[in-house]
């Protein structure tokens, strides 16, 4: 029977190799892994996967075309529902999703779904995209580049309309970019030809416009004739903890290190961007962001360790993520809070004071809150702190269009289908949500296209 | 996109370039800065607005040839182009949206230290343009490396200049000048300062001797320059305050200069590094 087969292994770097270089961690299925772990698939008359997806891929129907040997199909099935598979079969919590509702999770492995998008994907990136409808038509602004800003603007494309994205940075990708480094997502290879596959769908990228300082939204709408505007603007900001000693010198966010690291690529040597890790690094946080800064500190020399307040159990980061910083030697300092961060006669970090945690009990999501132990201070040298505390939206946008509304938070308000507070405006992803997933992202993107699509309908 | 329409080197560290920009030029305000990287493998460095022409559609920037990212920025020639320019950032000048009644009664003493005295300039104009009285300190340890003493001349009431060594003008620092002006019978209700931190640091003390409230452009670390690194962070009041997206421009008696001068130097080792000979990052330690 098809679901004795175990779930296929998927070849990946070793991990004493690859925890000094940059080179991407996985290797993804060959051909023939990809058919035989396809054959694992129940193909479900309720695919309880499809429900669980976002952007609700129809996956027993791509794996089918694996299992066949039709990638060229399995891929077109894919694109009908997401425009960054290469992207998400790699960072996708697969785990709480898809493969999280397959139904031989429950006796044994899911079928490895995130594995099976990514080779199709990989294998015919590049290839002609689905077509499009002819220019010319209907201009729709979209600000940001990332996950959010991409899928909406690729839906919107193919619906004919004529899509300008404007990204703040540099590079197009937002935190695809920034935040995810080299090793879990290949920026040349995977990244810039998906986003190629995006533009040929005839949207337009203009990088170095930060709206809301360069120009207004308003701006974008009275003066340039845009008839809509999707703000897919992300959760930029990084926070602190506000514990004393947090602007001594050596103390970064998560978002610094990374943004070095990944859109100014200082882990290579030809590139000008400094960056400092020294012998021993100490991440706070629990999430993905956590696990990326940890491994390029790792991939840059220094000793790591993760210093997170509630146990491995709570870790908010992927379930592999863990798993492979773990293998790479990542040190996990667990229930461990720090209070403050000391520093040295020059101002620079020596050590954080910490306090030992405990789980006590369960808070409003769930989660079992953990409580200081009293009288359990102690001292955690270290040469660097990277704060990798989560982030929340930049208030650029909101600060400059009038009455968009936000949440204390500084969320966006937005209802399900993406319309803001302001007609014609429309939000999606992080800047709505705070900060989520790429895919959670992505789908609020897709929704957002087609109110704007009936939108513009209803108004012309 | 940003090609550079006119060049000259004010001293020989010092490079003016009118860069065409038409975005940031529409946008632009006194106070507020850009950034630019010179090319693909450049760093992303932050600059004030030295000038701006909406009508031209250019923007005009000041670099000092300090490290190997500003030298490639210097390096270039007009017709070349800069791979990447945005802006503009940070909040504008606190006169910029000051109530004209409140504006009407300020007398403008603006210190310029420096490269610093380039982002003086669009200020100092700025006041001149809408009616308010303002004088200019320019200062530098020797007269080579003075610059924009005819163009400030123009914008301002009183232009003072001095000179560490006295190779020109006053024999002394911008706060000895400030000191024998106020001596003199000048008034001034604010003084903006825009130079190198440690003067910034002294001038701001010898304006509060004086009691003249002073304002400080905060030229710390950057990044992105939006709000997404944090490393620009400033204590101000005691309280952590981002440069790019909060200032550049912050109240002088409020802001934490000695941890600013520290975090400022966070990359000193590693920039020293790569100038004098080829190190690969990976697997240091």
């Amino acid at each position: 029977m098809a679901n004795r087969i175990p779930r296929v292994a998927v070849r990946e770097q070793d991990a004493k190799v690859r925890a000094g270089n940059f080179d991407e961690v996985c290797y993804g299925y060959n051909k023939e892994e990809a058919m035989l772990e396809a054959s694992r698939c129940l193909n479900c008359r309720n695919p309880r996967c499809v429900a669980a997806c976002p952007v609700n891929i129809k996956i027993p129907e791509f794996i089918a075309r694996v299992c066949e040997g039709d990638i060229r199909g399995a891929a077109e099935i894919i694109a009908e529902d997401s425009s960054l598979p290469a992207v998400c079969g790699r960072v996708c919590p697969q785990e709480t999703q898809c493969e999280g509702s397959c139904i031989l999770g429950i006796k044994g492995e899911p079928v490895a779904i995130g594995k099976l998008e990514r080779f199709v994907a990989d294998e015919s990136m590049g290839e002609a995209p689905a077509s499009c409808a002819p220019a010319g038509g209907i201009k729709v602004a979209v600000v940001g580049s990332g996950p959010a800003g991409l899928a909406c603007a690729s839906d919107l494309a193919k619906l004919g309309y004529d899509v300008t994205i404007f990204e703040a940075l540099h590079k197009a990708g937002g935190v695809l970019e920034y935040g995810i480094p080299e090793f879990r997502l290949p920026k040349e290879r995977v990244l810039r030809k998906e986003i190629e596959a995006v533009r040929r769908l005839g949207v337009k990228i203009e990088t170095n416009v930060i709206i809301g300082k360069t120009v207004t939204i308003d701006a974008l709408m009275d003066e340039e004739g845009f008839k809509a505007v999707f703000i897919g603007s992300g959760a930029g900001l990084p926070r602190f903890m506000g514990i004393p000693g947090e602007n001594l010198c050596g103390v970064f966010s998560a978002n610094e290190f990374l943004t070095r690291n990944n859109l100014m690529r200082a882990w290579r040597d030809d590139y000008l961007t400094p960056v400092r890790t020294g012998a021993k690094v100490c991440v706070v946080g629990g999430g993905n962001v956590a696990m990326d800064a940890a491994r390029t500190a790792l991939r840059l020399g220094a000793e790591v360790h993760i210093v997170y307040r509630r146990t491995e159990a709570e870790l908010p980061a992927r379930r592999e993520e863990v798993h492979h910083a773990a293998e790479e030697g990542i040190i996990f300092d667990m229930l461990t809070n720090p209070v403050e961060v000391l520093g040295d006669e020059k101002g620079w970090v020596r050590a954080l004071r910490c306090i030992r945690m405990e789980l006590g009990e369960p808070d409003e999501d769930g989660r079992r809150k953990p409580v200081p132990i009293p009288g359990s201070e102690f001292e955690l040298a270290t040469d660097t702190v990277i704060m990798a505390l989560g982030t929340s939206p930049n208030p650029l946008i909101a600060k400059t269009t009038d009455g968009l509304e936000v949440t204390r938070r500084g969320c966006i308000v937005a209802d399900d289908n993406g319309a803001t507070t302001r007609p014609g405006i429309f939000a999606g992803g992080d800047a709505v949500t705070g900060a989520a997933t790429v895919i959670l992202a992505m789908g609020a993107g897709r929704t957002a296209a087609k109110a704007i699509d009936e939108y513009i309908r209803t108004m012309t | 996109m940003f090609e550079i329409l006119t060049r000259e080197m004010l001293t020989p560290l010092i490079c003016r370039m009118k860069v065409s920009a038409p975005r940031i030029a529409a946008a632009a305000r006194p106070g507020e800065f850009l950034i630019v990287r010179a090319d693909e493998k450049g760093e992303r460095i932050p600059l004030t607005i030295s000038d701006f022409d909406r009508e031209e559609g250019s923007v005009t920037i000041v670099t000092q040839q300090i490290g190997a990212s500003t030298s490639r920025i210097v390096s270039l020639s007009v017709g070349d182009s800069f791979a990447d320019m945005a802006g503009p950032l940070g909040q504008p000048s606190e006169f910029v949206n000051m109530p004209a009644e409140e504006l009407s009664r300020q007398r403008y003493i603006l210190m310029a230290g420096g490269v610093g005295t380039a982002p003086v300039y669009p200020q100092a104009k700025w006041l001149k343009e809408h009616g308010v009285p303002v004088d200019v300190i320019i200062g530098a340890r020797s007269k080579d490396l003075l610059i924009y003493c005819d163009e400030m001349k123009e914008v301002c009431d009183n232009l003072f200049i001095c000179t560490d060594d006295g190779s020109f003008g006053f024999k002394g620092m911008g706060t000895d000048m400030l000191e024998k002006v106020v001596a003199e019978g000048h008034r001034y209700t604010k003084a903006v300062i825009i130079g190198p931190m440690i003067m910034m640091k002294f001038s701001t003390m010898t304006c509060k001797k004086l009691g003249i409230p002073a304002t400080v452009s905060l030229n710390t670390l950057m990044v992105d320059g939006t709000g997404m690194c944090g490393a620009c962070r400033v204590s101000v009041g005691g309280k952590t305050r981002f440069a790019c997206v909060e200032g550049p421009e912050f109240d002088g008696f409020e802001v934490d200069f000695d941890e600013a001068m520290r975090r400022q130097g966070q990359y000193k080792a590693e920039e020293a590094a790569a100038g004098e000979k080829h190190i690969c990052k990976i697997g240091r330690g």
